[in-house]
């Protein structure tokens, strides 16, 4: 047993970087599909659709945890060969990502009123550039706030990656705290980091939400 | 892929699925009544108090699931306060699933329009009535998709309980596993079952939403 | 002794005097109509009369009994006073019957063997008994601004106030909302009336009451008014108004 020490502090702020890494990743690869999943789920192809729908749903409807397991175990059967952790574990992050943004974006192209794309269409715009120029801006300041919600989600759920042991912030937290044995210091502290990195977030999302509400 | 050395296993994963459906609701339904409290606080008048639940709601909000469980589980004995892993994880899990409800709960009531509770006090009713009768079935219809999909999350939150071995579903998975070495089928299995799970009780939220809320919608 | 005797009333929100001394008395019986522009405090004085709003200073009294929010039988003196809101206010999850009979019943006027006898006599009133059963969203504006009358009548109230209640209507939805009020005021109820609807004031009140910036600034018989109004204000509002 030894003291918390300068040493402790510095390895729970360098556990940050997989923290952040994680997160970039899950946005990197989840932000695309989640915009494919979105598309889809407005398409007008019923089958598309549905196809869309069920894969959302079945994403939500497993625990986070769950999804890292199977990934991280399920990997090595679906492709046949051994793959670093960290691949498995991006996956898992990017369809938890693809799901809800996907969802959430979603509910911002469908808040734009119909009535938007007919008004493109009568300029003769294509269906791309109604979308990239008409609704897409409309969808966007819609769904900001919500985004910037599982953004806080997203980072909380990073800390499940400890788990399969990535010494990311949480992880670190277990590591300092069996070697010092000083639990309340280790777990406030990392707590108050997770804090202070959701907290602005929080609040930056209910000061758009707020905005919007007050311009509707 | 061989499912097969699972299937002797299937008591200790009901018996799982039990614990896992236990700790959902008692969860749920203490974080709903912190979530009444904290909403009441909120609309109230003292301000102490208000900033109370403002700084509990996002000191919980803003924090993993995850690091609160292990402080419940891990920190509290240094205070004297030493909980089964079970009771840990529901103590944590309630007061994330509270942090929560307060915002859904007040969002609920501060959708009823004060012309509502007027239409009710100049009718002669009194504080409570108008509560009762006026403001709380509409606000109950407004928080419920909220409040439904908070609860289904709370069911697939609570694996977390695994990390400091409560006797639930993904606990149980971890001691499949141990025994059989069939990793991937295990978790595949689990993941069937949560899902199984959070589908059931969305069809029947769905279900008791359409049978509860029978007045049509604003137009 | 006046039903509504309104003594020097003063009301301010924030820094705006919103009624600046006014003093009004209706008869038992009487149909009061008040008229001026948005922002004169028409609607101000109606919610004073029935506590929904504090008199800053002054005494606004019904059946002699001094009116305020903190006033000892507030819900008592609400269930004689009904009023009626620009908005309906109909409770959308509750059927008509029940939106018409909730207070009754809650208020102990009526036990539950005679509610549904009750709504659906009041609802005939309105013309509307074959609607007994519906939900409020089911019915145009002009079907739910009746049916909140008929839930005010169903409280046997002295008193009726009634606050823009044709201003959210459809044109042609304002006509059934005024014959069920003449119909109402010829059976002898004492009403006092917010309204825009200037052939209403005209054909069945039997005062006008014209306000402007806060106070009651000319008030008389209809034909009166109409014809010979005293002040450039009155005269320029009616000309606006027509």
């Amino acid at each position: 047993m030894r003291s918390f020490s300068l040493i402790d502090f510095v390895s729970l702020f360098a556990a940050l970087r997989w923290t952040v890494a994680l997160v970039v990743l899950a946005l990197a690869f989840g932000a695309p599909l989640a915009l494919g999943l979105a598309l889809g789920r407005i398409s007008r192809f019923a089958g598309l659709r549905w196809a869309m729908a069920a894969c959302i749903q079945v994403i939500q409807s497993v625990p986070l945890l769950g999804l890292l397991f199977f990934f991280y175990f399920g990997m090595p059967v679906f492709l046949g060969i051994q793959v670093p952790a960290l691949i498995a574990v991006t996956v898992a992050y990017t369809l938890y990502t693809a799901a809800f943004l996907g969802e959430i974006w979603r509910g911002g192209l469908e808040a734009v009123k119909q009535a938007q794309w007919e008004a493109g269409a009568c300029l003769g715009l294509s269906a791309w550039q109604q979308f990239r120029h008409i609704i897409a801006p409309q969808a966007l300041r819609m769904s900001l706030p919500p985004t910037v919600g599982f953004l806080v989600q997203l980072i909380k759920g990073t800390s499940l990656a400890s788990i399969l042991g990535f010494v990311e912030l949480a992880r670190a937290g277990q590591v300092v705290s069996a070697a010092t044995f000083q639990p309340l210091l280790t777990y406030a502290l990392v707590a108050a980091i997770y804090f202070a990195l959701c907290l602005p977030l929080t609040l930056w999302s209910r000061s758009l939400e707020a905005r919007l509400d007050g311009s509707r | 892929m061989n499912f097969l050395p699972l299937w002797r296993y299937q008591n200790q994963l009901i018996d799982g699925a039990i614990v896992t459906l236990e700790l959902t609701v008692i969860s749920a339904l203490a974080g709903l009544l912190i979530g009444i409290a904290g909403a009441v606080a909120l609309k109230g008048r003292i301000t102490p108090l208000r900033w109370l639940v403002r700084g509990y709601i996002e000191l919980f909000r803003n924090t993993p699931s995850l690091i609160q469980i292990f402080i419940v589980f891990f920190v509290l004995p240094n205070f004297g306060l030493k909980l089964p892993a079970f009771e840990a994880a529901a103590v944590a899990l309630s007061l994330y699933f509270g942090a929560y409800s307060v915002e859904i709960i007040r969002a609920g009531l501060d959708s009823i329009p004060r012309s509502q509770v007027e239409a009710g006090q100049c009718l002669g009713l009194s504080g409570w009535q108008v509560f009762r009768h006026i403001i709380l079935p509409p606000a109950l219809r407004n928080a419920y998709p909220a409040v439904t999909s908070q609860f289904v999350l709370l069911l697939l939150g609570t694996s977390l309980a695994s990390q400091v071995a409560a006797d639930e579903l993904f606990h149980v998975a971890g001691f499949i596993e141990s025994r059989t070495y069939r990793s991937f089928e295990v978790y595949a299995v689990i993941c069937a079952v949560y899902f199984a799970m959070a589908m059931s009780f969305k069809a029947l939220f769905a279900i008791v939403g359409l049978a509860a809320f029978r007045w049509p919608r604003r137009r | 002794m006046a039903l509504v005797e309104i003594r020097d009333v003063h009301k301010t929100f924030g820094k705006v005097e919103v009624l600046k001394g006014v003093s009004l008395d209706v008869e038992e019986g009487e149909i009061v109509t008040i008229i001026g522009r948005s922002g004169s405090g028409k609607s101000t004085l109606l919610r004073c009369i029935n506590a929904l709003e504090s008199v800053d200073s002054g005494e606004i009294r019904v059946e002699g009994q001094t009116v305020h929010a903190r006033m000892p039988d507030l819900k008592k003196f609400r269930q004689r006073v009904g009023i009626v809101f620009q908005a309906f206010n109909l409770f959308p999850h509750l059927k008509v019957e029940r939106n018409i009979t909730l207070a009754p019943l809650l208020t102990g006027r009526i036990d539950k063997a005679k509610a549904r006898a009750l709504a659906a006599d009041v609802l005939t009133r309105v013309g509307l008994a074959d609607k007994i059963d519906a939900w409020p969203e089911q019915l145009s504006g002009g079907q739910q601004q009746r049916v909140a009358i008929a839930r005010c009548l169903a409280m046997a109230p002295h008193l009726m106030l009634f606050d823009e209640v044709t201003s959210a209507l459809d044109p042609e939805l304002v006509g059934e909302v005024l014959k069920v009020m003449e119909a109402m005021a010829k059976q002898g109820m004492t009403m006092i009336l917010v309204t825009h609807e200037m052939g209403f004031a005209r054909n069945v009140a039997n005062r006008i009451v014209f306000m402007h910036q806060g106070r009651v600034w000319e008030q008389g018989p209809p034909a009166k008014l109409f014809a010979n109004p005293e002040t450039p204000e009155l005269a320029s509002f009616i000309a606006s108004a027509k």
